[in-house]
């Protein structure tokens, strides 16, 4: 077995991935409450090291030296188990995302082995997404279940039941994609964004609506987090937990928001591509891709703190009588336009 | 090599988590160990080589079909099965033996005949598994048979919405309060 | 040693022969709903593994077809669960014997 290729370059990967996924949320912890500061009119917190770059260390040792409490009427396995359930499915998709170029003629070399700068490049790579994405309802409804809670009973399974809804559209949107790469493999997709003006987001921007809101819905993000409503429903599906199990639920929530930032630009703005710029150098790929997605954590942030929040109903409404048909209606069409 | 492994350490979550399944009284515990049993044999399907079946099958059996039963689990709010050893404990013993003597029945007539027509994988250039044959399967040859299977999903549709729709007149019996 | 077809189609007589027990033991009846998808989830591991090994894909269609009736088939009978714990206040299939006799 080419122990190679197959073991040591593939952790080597992971444990960049992992290293700079952490990182990442890190990064978010603090862009959110700055953005947000900025946002209205006041800064955020900037007193922590240099403009406040140390704050979600400060934060991530305020959590580990929290108490850490089980209550006595919790379901003791599956209240251990849920912050697992809701961190390893946005790990997992990570997996296919290509996050610099995956070129064979321009990625470097480690040991003599071509180090594309994805970890697995499978041949359904988009169905790995869809059926990861499932994955994600489990922690929701375990943490909501577990805490014993009427509160948290009920955030949990509107959570766990606006995750199906949207998962639906966020499916049915990336079919159109598919129709027009005719491939599921990431690197195809994003190897047929080359030029600006071949991006998915001009050949099928109603799909690129459809999954940029399912995709907020689906992370359970505002204007979709009535699960979590502090507002509302306390705490939602994490209410009882405390210090480092709800800082995992914490992590859970800014790690879906990366994978699915990166998924889209993937899919929908290029991947690594701008201007010919990434030719250059392998380096110009990844910093392109991080700049993109960026942009889209932005834009993330940009519209909890802008949009009110969506009633429950008003919730389903969209993801089943709005979203659903646009998606469908553009598959239609994408397959007209392609047919002739 | 790996390939050996990988369906023995699969294998064994199989059968370890279909035991769990029909063992704990406490039916989430049940539906838990199930995914997990769902999940691994989406392993096997990956060994396989029969990746959209995997695929399909961690998106609907895992994803969809399990969370509905979690769902139905949690909003009935069942508490713990009783305990089975008060109730019919010879008949889960009959049940155990007649299921043992399928199984030895069964597993012995596999293990000839199967081990007689045990076909050196067939590689016929063309990949089994792909998500392009089968799509092109499903549309050329099997295109009844999915039509057919939308239709049923329809027949199912109206049926749960028959089954659960409350008339807006007519007062209904409440869940117990949550 | 390399898992030939019959170490699959032997897990899968394995998986199938627990779900058999878990239909005839367990009396709530959403554990024997669970023990029925084991069992068809047996059937279509064996599906696969022959279709795998003879090099035809039609047995991967099938285990397409398997499923989706099997969500047909989940979907009507937890929405009659439903009814019934509505209407019995118990899901033990002990229980529900109003048509016996």
């Amino acid at each position: 077995m080419d122990w190679l290729t197959y073991l040591v370059l593939p952790l080597i990967k992971i444990a960049i991935a992992i290293g700079s996924l952490l990182l990442g949320v890190m990064m978010m912890v603090l862009a959110e409450r700055r953005v947000s500061a900025w946002l209205q009119d006041r800064h955020g917190p900037n007193r922590v090291g240099w403009h406040g770059m140390m704050q979600p260390m400060a934060d991530g040792l305020k959590f580990i030296f929290k108490e850490d409490l089980i209550p006595g009427h919790v379901d003791k396995p599956i209240y251990l188990l849920a912050p697992l359930v809701i961190l390893v499915p946005a790990l997992m998709t990570w997996a296919v995302v290509p996050f610099g170029t995956t070129d064979p003629t321009q990625v470097p070399t480690l040991f003599g082995q071509p180090f594309k700068f994805q970890l697995s490049d499978l041949n359904i790579g988009i169905l790995y997404i869809l059926a990861i994405t499932s994955l994600g309802v489990y922690g929701v409804v375990l943490g909501a279940w577990a805490s014993n809670n009427k509160y948290s009973l009920l955030g949990g399974l509107r959570a766990a039941a606006q995750m199906i809804s949207y998962e639906l559209s966020l499916g049915l949107s990336l079919i159109g994609v598919l129709m027009i790469s005719g491939s599921l493999k990431f690197s195809v997709i994003v190897a047929q964004q080359t030029d600006i003006w071949d991006w998915n987001i001009f050949r099928q921007f109603p799909a690129f609506l459809v999954f940029t809101i399912a995709s907020f819905a689906e992370t359970n993000r505002a204007p979709f987090d009535l699960a979590e409503a502090e507002q509302e429903l306390v705490g939602g599906y994490h209410t009882e937990y405390s210090s480092l199990k709800f800082a995992i639920f914490f992590m859970a929530e800014y790690l879906h928001m990366i994978v699915g930032s990166a998924v889209n630009v993937s899919l929908f703005l290029g991947g690594w591509h701008l201007f010919g710029i990434e030719n250059i150098h392998w380096a110009f790929s990844i910093l392109i891709f991080c700049a993109k997605v960026t942009l889209f954590l932005f834009f993330y942030i940009w519209v909890r703190w802008t949009l009110p929040r969506f009633r429950y109903d008003q919730l389903m409404m969209l993801g089943w009588k709005v979203l659903l048909p646009i998606a469908l209606i553009n598959i239609v069409g994408t397959a007209i336009i392609l047919a002739f | 090599m790996l390939q050996n492994a990988l369906f023995f350490v699969l294998g064994g979550v199989v059968v370890i988590s279909a035991l769990c399944v029909i063992y704990f009284r406490n039916p989430i515990y049940s539906a838990l160990a199930l995914v997990t049993a769902l999940f691994a044999v989406a392993g096997l399907f990956i060994i396989l080589e029969a990746y959209f079946v995997a695929a399909v099958q961690v998106i609907v059996y895992a994803g969809a079909i399990m969370v509905l039963f979690l769902f139905v689990i949690m909003l009935l709010n069942l508490g713990d099965e009783e305990s089975l050893e008060d109730r019919l404990s010879w008949a889960k013993r009959v049940a155990v033996v007649i299921a043992s003597l399928f199984f030895a029945e069964v597993f012995y007539i596999t293990i000839k005949l199967v081990g007689s027509v045990n076909a050196p994988k067939v590689t016929s250039g063309q990949p089994v598994g792909d998500p392009k044959t089968i799509g092109e399967l499903l549309f050329t040859k099997f295109l009844l048979p999915f039509e057919v299977a939308s239709l049923i999903l329809l027949a199912a549709l109206i049926g749960v919405i028959t089954l659960v729709h409350r008339r807006s007149d007519e007062r209904s019996h409440t869940s117990s309060d949550t | 040693m390399h898992p030939s077809l019959t170490h699959y189609i032997g897990l899968s007589v394995i998986l199938f022969c627990i779900g058999i027990v878990g239909v005839l033991v367990r009396r709530n009846a959403i554990v024997i709903f669970m023990s029925i998808e084991l069992m068809l989830n047996a059937a279509n591991l064996a599906f696969v593994a022959f279709s795998t090994h003879l090099g035809d894909t039609s047995g991967q269609i099938f285990v397409f077809f398997v499923m989706a009736v099997a969500a047909a088939e989940v979907a009507i009978g937890l929405a009659i669960l439903v009814n019934v714990f509505n209407i019995r206040r118990s899901i033990h299939v002990d229980e529900i014997d109003s048509m016996k006799g």
